[in-house]
């Protein structure tokens, strides 16, 4: 009993953040609907979940979600092993670009999207264009790195001996892989799925640019009865059902995510030669990459696009922005002001993920103590599975009065990426924490180390890489995300994604190719500070 | 037959094995003896196909193994600490290369029960790897080894993760069991009590090299230089005159150097050796000495239980010529 | 045990650095360069102090896309000794949502950018004052309920735009009517944003309704059954399929501005034009938050917005005709982009009353 005591303690701090950035604005937004001129009234709500509406926008929701989930871990996998257990050349460039999707606007993929599929665009003859499929496309485009990298992580500090002793009872390499490999990253392969079915199930610009107005999703149905309609009983309604199913959702991932076995070695493995037998995978990663490639090149190159012919005037107009009316700022103060708030929000995210999975990660002595691991594991997973637009009117009605009028804080902004880049911090380093033998820990303190000293000497070397990682993550997620930046960003300091969107958002020739120049900006510095941060590695730290 | 011809493999510049050449006939048990680090666990993953060889031929049977991946050679790897898969129950671990095969099931099991009897696990069925002994664990990784009969069973220290007792134990089980199974095992360790017990034929391996190879009694009674000796249980070697008095005690003829096990000297009155005694520790069934012979210096001995030596004491001692090598190194 | 040693030391320190790196140079946490933080007055204190020395803060809630010339804010704080400080985020949507959600605390002392189709849900709220300004707008602009509250600033005309220079190419007779676009002849050459995603799209489905009533579903059914293609947002018809701006665009009539043809100037001449018989008038309000922390300081900030000066900048910085007669357009617009004479309306009122029906109704006939 005592040890659920301070396991509550300590996670008190983070569950007390939760509770105000997330709890409170979505229950305060949910209640706009429930409650009809002061007096409690679900029947209202209740009604709209019967509209036959609700029901086809669900279903659409959940198979296009599911079949971009599937597709992004199938597709996922053997770039997972790729470029993380064998020695491809620029593989941890590779790695950095995989994220490059993640920070890409959506206005600007969606048109870089639609200028491939459309009618005219060079797999129009595909006829995908404003079809759910393309919507699934792009689902899978922008998610598949949180599968390579957290699956990636985990595979990399996979014990081989394992599947080297099915090889030697018998077991063909795909053998192997079935039978001993992937029960064993399970629990990041579960994790990361999850995480990719909450991101599709909750995506919002893609699904309008690539599904046009035909297709609703959960998010986008909200998105429409809150702001455009104003019917907020009918969004309250759809929160709720959001909410009911992401919980289910996260209890069945939970249940399939096993405990890892605590006498599990984890090591380090090198990462080995390519050899001929690995072919089929290497080609597979290929094919993938190409496929990522390809949106980003028609980007690339509409960039470099001067009227007819070829140029860097696109960039040089970044430059010059003072000459020009749309751009508030210039690009580089833009991108400053995004950087500037990516650190916050990767510290933030960091700081309260790292709690959280030490927390869920440690021993449980009793079933109630597991019970309330698991439950502050699937708490902490919530804010990707909620509609942002929710959460961010919540917090306008409820963050409004003193002590906690936050509607006006510089902080939002980074607190609300955040909130986005948790789960995902979480789910990095909770598979790699979760699989140190807790008695390493108890040998650290049998030895005079205390608890913080353990955490420094035992927890760390082995979390470290992960936790570059998960770094990498936050900054990406905080670099790109714009819905709730959007919603909460302030004229005065923009982020660089605004200000793509306001570029994009107005007729003019050098617009377009600006906004295109601006992404590629974006894109490129992404990439480069996510490769510097995970060079940061001390080399070897980890193999102690 | 295995056959091994110039095996090489390369970690980066350092040859991790060296140039080794072995071979092994059916129904044999090989043990490779070298101490940490010695590149015997590599030659045994080159076996297994877990390493590329850098240069020479692994042939089992005339054929060239090069093109053949792991799973296909028909070769059983039993890891130091079992590698029992965490997720799998012991009956599952066990029949994991049968299902693999897709054997029908009721055979299956009575495969699984057969072999869990032969290791002495019956009733083990449903437990999870977790929850058992390291013995246990170890013998259900020979069991699973052992399902489908392999042509080769290849042993990564399967003891010396084990405490004594249960070592000594094991080692006469998993004896019996591979010669009840008749099958070919090449086995390395560190320990050469653990060689001792297992196998027939005995490689010593230093620095990626074998040194010697041979019948366990022949590299036993003839280490090929000194460090083999001190590694394969012998106590010490005296040099020059010692030796020389040594070998005359025992009516040989004289060397340069000579290797001496614990047991190598005996109290006897009608001994031509006069030491005196430095320490005595009684045993369950001797007395150990350290003693200071004339002309060699400190050596070990053992004396009778009941024989009431103390330190001190003036003995005399005979040479039992079971007990030493004569190495053959000249200065 | 020495490296081991080493290596913790290299990388606690390396964390530290981290650490002091996001506290010092490179956050909003830390300051930055630009002080962020430290100048800005929190809102709360903004409205007293300027209550009581006729200066202080005024804060203006608006949409995204708001946006004037750094020179004419300076102006206007160094007559009026405000401060202005602008919060622009979301869509006009998402304004107007916010502002009614938060009728009782406001989040601002002034608002601009609630347009004629969204004007009814904030003031049914209640979210808006009284106001009285110093310039009397033209009285087309006004609304027909709210007219003391809501102040026109600026009008915008979706119109069916065309590409002109491919309609001469193809030695086609480019389409001028709303009832031309079922025509044949236009057989999937049309390309228009969703009603239910686009602030323009909605506009121009008010067009519609406009034009044929009760009958406007049997219009759009002939419209799609003619190949119209209906897209996500305003940049994805224009930027992803109009012939005039898309690199692989098919599709040479577009819904879009009536000013778009301005920005398609080449040698002196615009490529397209807009229809101006097919037009749908936006007019963008400003007002005064009910229950400001700095009514006048909001009052002066609405007076400033009808200044010549600001009217004038209006076109350039946020592609608007302003809406006093006396401000300056730009040569280009004046060239190129006429206004269309007689736009259709809708009722502010009625567009509030049908909004859902009409946007189910529009989604399933453009669903089937």
């Amino acid at each position: 009993m005592r040890r659920i005591t301070g396991l509550l303690a300590l996670a008190a701090a983070p569950v007390l953040v939760l509770g105000v950035l997330f709890v409170l604005p979505v229950a305060g937004m949910v209640a706009e609907g429930f409650v009809v001129d002061g007096r409690l009234a679900p029947g209202a709500v209740l009604d709209v979940l019967a509209r036959p509406r609700v029901h086809r926008v669900a279903w659409f929701t959940v198979w296009t979600s599911g079949l971009a989930t599937l597709l992004a871990v199938a597709l996922g996998l053997p770039a997972a092993y790729a470029l993380h257990r064998l020695a491809l050349p620029g593989r941890t460039a590779v790695r950095a670009a995989l994220l490059v999707p993640f920070v890409l606007p959506t206005v600007v993929v969606g048109v870089a999207f639609r200028q491939l599929l459309g009618e005219g665009g060079p797999l129009g003859f595909l006829g995908l264009d404003g079809t759910p499929i393309a919507i699934v496309c792009g689902l899978v485009f922008f998610n598949i790195a949180v599968v390579v990298r957290t699956v990636g992580v985990a595979w990399e500090s996979l014990d081989p001996r394992p599947g080297q002793a099915a090889a030697a009872l018998g077991a063909s390499p795909w053998q192997v892989l079935r039978t001993v490999t992937l029960p064993a990253l399970r629990p990041a392969i579960v994790g990361s799925a999850s995480i990719v079915f909450l991101f599709c199930a909750t995506a919002f610009g893609i699904v309008l640019t690539l599904g046009g107005v035909r297709y609703s999703t959960v998010e986008t149905e909200i998105y429409l009865l809150t702001t455009t309609v104003f019917d907020l009983q009918a969004a309250a309604a759809l929160s709720v059902l959001q909410i009911v199913v992401v919980v289910g959702l996260l209890a069945l991932s939970a249940r399939l995510r096993a405990t890892p076995d605590p006498t599990a070695q984890r090591v380090v493995t090198p990462a080995r030669a390519v050899r001929r037998s690995d072919a089929p995978v290497v080609v597979a990663t290929l094919l993938v990459l190409a496929a990522m490639l390809l949106p980003i090149l028609t980007l690339v190159l509409g960039s470099l696009t001067v009227g007819d012919g070829w140029g860097l005037d696109n960039y040089r107009a970044l430059t010059t922005a003072g000459d020009d009316q749309v751009l508030l700022v210039p690009v580089t103060a833009a991108l400053a002001t995004s950087l500037r708030t990516a650190v916050d929000a990767m510290w933030m995210a960091l700081l309260v993920g790292g709690v959280v999975s030490l927390i869920v990660t440690r021993r449980s002595h009793s079933v109630g103590e597991r019970r309330v691991r698991s439950t502050l594991d699937g708490f902490f997973m919530l804010p990707l599975g909620v509609s942002a637009v929710t959460l961010g009117f919540g917090f306008l009605i409820t963050l409004d009065e003193p002590p906690l009028d936050l509607r006006d804080s510089p902080l939002l902004v980074p607190m609300a990426q955040a909130l986005v880049a948790l789960p995902l911090v979480v789910r990095t380093l909770a598979p790699v924490l979760g699989g140190i033998d807790d008695r390493q820990r108890q040998a650290a303190a049998s030895l005079g180390a205390s608890p913080w000293r353990t955490l420094l000497t035992v927890d760390l070397p082995v979390a470290w890489k992960p936790m570059l990682a998960a770094c990498g993550f936050a900054f990406a997620v905080s670099l790109g995300e714009f819905g709730a930046t959007s919603f909460l960003a302030r004229d005065t300091n923009p982020t660089l994604p605004i200000v793509i969107f306001r570029l994009i958002g107005h007729p003019g020739e050098m617009n377009y190719g600006m906004a295109l120049a601006a992404s590629v900006v974006l894109a490129v510095v992404t990439a480069v500070v996510v490769l510097a941060v995970e060079r940061l590695r001390v080399p070897g730290v980890g193999a102690f | 037959m295995l056959a091994l011809r110039d095996v090489t493999v390369r970690y980066g510049d350092t040859a991790a094995v060296d140039d080794v050449l072995l071979e092994l006939a059916p129904g044999q048990v090989l043990a490779v003896l070298g101490p940490s680090g010695c590149g015997k666990s590599t030659l045994l993953r080159a076996v297994a196909g877990l390493e590329p060889l850098a240069s020479g031929s692994i042939a089992w049977d005339g054929a060239d193994l090069a093109g053949t991946p792991t799973h296909k050679r028909g070769f059983a790897l039993m890891f130091q600490d079992g590698q029992l898969f965490a997720h799998l129950t012991v009956a599952r671990n066990v029949a994991y290369a049968l299902r693999l095969r897709r054997t029908p099931s009721a055979r299956v099991a009575a495969r699984v029960r057969e072999l869990l009897d032969l290791v002495g696990l019956s009733g083990y069925d449903d437990r999870l790897p977790g929850t058992l002994s390291g013995g246990e664990r170890q013998r259900v990784a020979l069991a699973r080894a052992l399902a489908v009969e392999p042509r080769l069973i290849l042993l990564d220290e399967p003891l010396s993760a084990l405490d004594a007792s249960l070592r000594e134990r094991l080692a006469g089980d998993l004896r019996s069991i591979l010669h009840a199974a008749g099958t070919t095992a090449l086995l390395v360790t560190h320990d050469h009590e653990e060689a001792f017990a297992l196998a027939d034929r005995l490689a010593v391996m230093r620095g990626g090299r074998v040194v010697q190879q041979g019948a366990i009694d022949e590299v036993w009674r003839e280490p090929v230089d000194e460090e083999t000796a001190l590694f394969l249980g012998y106590a010490r070697v005296v040099r020059d005159d010692a030796a020389h008095r040594v070998l005359a005690a025992a009516a040989l003829p004289p060397a340069y150097a000579v290797a001496l096990r614990r047991s190598a000297l005996v109290v006897d009155d009608a001994g031509s050796l006069h030491a005196v005694v430095e320490s005595a520790r009684v045993t369950p069934e001797l007395v150990r000495l350290v003693v200071r012979v004339e002309g060699v210096g400190i050596v070990d001995a053992v004396a009778p239980l009941g024989g009431r030596v103390a330190p001190g004491d003036e003995v005399s001692l005979r040479v039992d010529v079971t007990r030493l090598a004569v190495l053959p190194i000249t200065r | 045990m020495l490296h081991v040693r080493i290596r913790a030391a290299l990388t606690a320190s390396s964390l530290a650095s981290v650490a002091a790196l996001s506290l010092v140079g490179c956050s909003l946490v830390g300051g930055g360069g630009d002080g962020s933080t430290a100048t800005e007055p929190s809102a709360s204190s903004s409205g007293s102090s300027g209550a009581e020395q006729g200066g202080g803060t005024v804060v203006l809630a608006t949409h995204e896309s708001f946006h004037l010339p750094k020179k004419l804010v300076k102006a206007f704080e160094t007559e009026t000794g405000y401060d202005l400080e602008v919060r622009a985020a979301g869509d006009a949507g998402t304004l107007a949502t916010k502002l009614s959600l938060t009728a009782d605390n406001p989040i601002a002392d002034a608002a601009f950018g609630i347009d004629n189709t969204f004007a009814s849900r904030p003031l049914g709220e209640g979210a808006f004052a009284e106001v009285t300004t110093t310039a009397t707008p033209p009285a087309e602009y006004a609304l027909p309920e709210g007219g003391d509250r809501l102040v026109p600033i600026d009008s915008a005309n979706v119109c069916v735009n065309v590409d002109t220079a491919w309609f001469e190419q193809e030695g086609l007779e480019p389409p001028r009517t709303l009832e031309d676009l079922t025509d044949d002849r236009y057989r999937d050459l049309f390309v228009t944003p969703g009603a239910s995603t686009s602030s323009p799209g909605m506009a121009f489905f008010l067009a519609t309704v406009a034009a044929f009533g009760d009958a406007w579903p049997d219009y759009w059914t002939e419209l799609l059954d003619n190949g119209a293609k209906v897209v996500d947002g305003w940049e994805d018809a224009y930027y992803g399929d109009f012939t005039a701006a898309a690199d692989n665009g098919t599709r040479p009539i577009v819904v879009s501005y009536d000013s778009s043809p301005a920005f398609t100037v080449s040698g002196g001449r615009t490529t397209t034009a807009a229809l101006l018989d097919t037009c749908f008038r936006q007019v963008e309000y400003a007002g005064v938050l009910e229950g400001a922390d700095n009514p006048e300081g909001a009052a002066a900030l609405v007076d400033w917005m009808l200044t010549d000066e600001v009217q004038s900048a209006l076109p350039e910085s946020m592609y608007v005709f302003p809406v006093m007669p006396g401000a300056t357009v730009p040569e280009d617009w004046a060239e190129f982009a006429p206004q269309s004479g007689d736009p259709f309306e809708v009722d502010p009122a009625e567009i509030d009353a049908n909004r859902e029906q009409w946007l189910t109704d529009w989604t399933d006939v453009i669903s089937r």
